[in-house]
């Protein structure tokens, strides 16, 4: 028996560790990985509490959710190729073309 | 203490380690490796809340295909890890900073405000794993329908738009 608040805890540090990832590399696929750790912990917060309602439609939501991540990092990592094929380096800092 | 809080306090820590050695390591092939063992070790807590098919889910599709996708784009582009350079000065302290201001937050409101009825999760109270899952194949092929087939419109027009995206133009020189 685990209390559910220690899931959502759980999920609320994994979430943050995912922004801080955001936030502090410079290097397009950790951040991107981090989008992934975030999405994750999402996904933990919705089946645990899903899981205390006796329900199964959370479990359906994050079912959808791992598609659509799915569809999102085909798409994505499709982008980072580009862009490294372009400018020879994935430095999120050096992606300032449209800088004004 | 019982058998279940025992794992779930050694899971979480494996967890967040796997997490912050993710956001830590210098190289992004070891980055992808601790990305895995943390999926894998949602996927437990998946079976611990009792959702057998979301932890396979995502065993299958996180931590094999999703990853294999990043470490195959990692090898490709050869770019394990940036050259050093001169990143904002203030940016990691800043950073970290708000970080732990949305962890707190994030915890207090969570905990207090979006309290569900229930407080005790009962695994072992809940029906055994074929049924859970033979309800939710119900579920999602009647009450859902319409959602499971727009997913599938949505993978195609994913995997069309990776294959635009990467394709070369006709005539593009090199």
């Amino acid at each position: 028996m685990v209390p559910v608040e220690y899931y959502i805890i759980l999920s609320a540090v994994l979430f943050t560790i995912g922004v801080a990832g955001v936030l502090i590399r410079r290097n397009a696929l950790i951040i991107f990985m981090s989008i992934e750790l975030m999405l994750n912990a999402a996904n933990l917060a919705i089946v645990a509490f899903s899981s205390v309602i006796k329900s199964y439609s959370g479990q359906i939501f994050v079912f959808f959710v791992i598609a659509v991540a799915a569809a999102e990092v085909a798409v994505g990592l499709a982008l980072i190729v580009e862009i490294f094929k372009s400018k020879r380096s994935i430095d999120v800092d050096q992606m300032s073309s449209l800088k004004g | 203490m019982s058998g279940d809080l025992i794992l779930f306090l050694i899971l979480s820590l494996v967890a967040i380690a796997t997490a912050l050695g993710m956001l830590l390591s210098r190289n992004a092939v070891y980055s992808a490796l601790f990305l895995v063992l943390n999926f894998i070790t949602v996927a437990v807590f998946y079976l611990l809340l009792g959702a057998p098919f979301i932890a396979m889910a995502q065993i299958t599709v996180y931590a094999g295909a999703i990853m294999v996708l990043f470490l195959f784009v990692i090898m490709l582009l050869g770019a394990e890890s940036l050259p050093k350079g001169d990143a904002l000065p203030w940016q990691k302290p800043l950073a970290a900073t708000l970080a732990i201001i949305l962890a707190v937050e994030a915890t207090y409101l969570l905990v207090t405000k979006a309290r569900p009825a229930g407080d005790i999760l009962a695994p072992e109270g809940s029906v055994n794993a074929m049924e859970s899952i033979r309800q939710l194949g119900m579920s999602l092929f009647s009450d859902y329908l319409l959602p499971f087939e727009v997913t599938s419109v949505v993978l195609l027009v994913a995997m069309v738009g990776a294959i635009v995206l990467t394709k070369k133009e006709k005539g593009e020189q090199k």
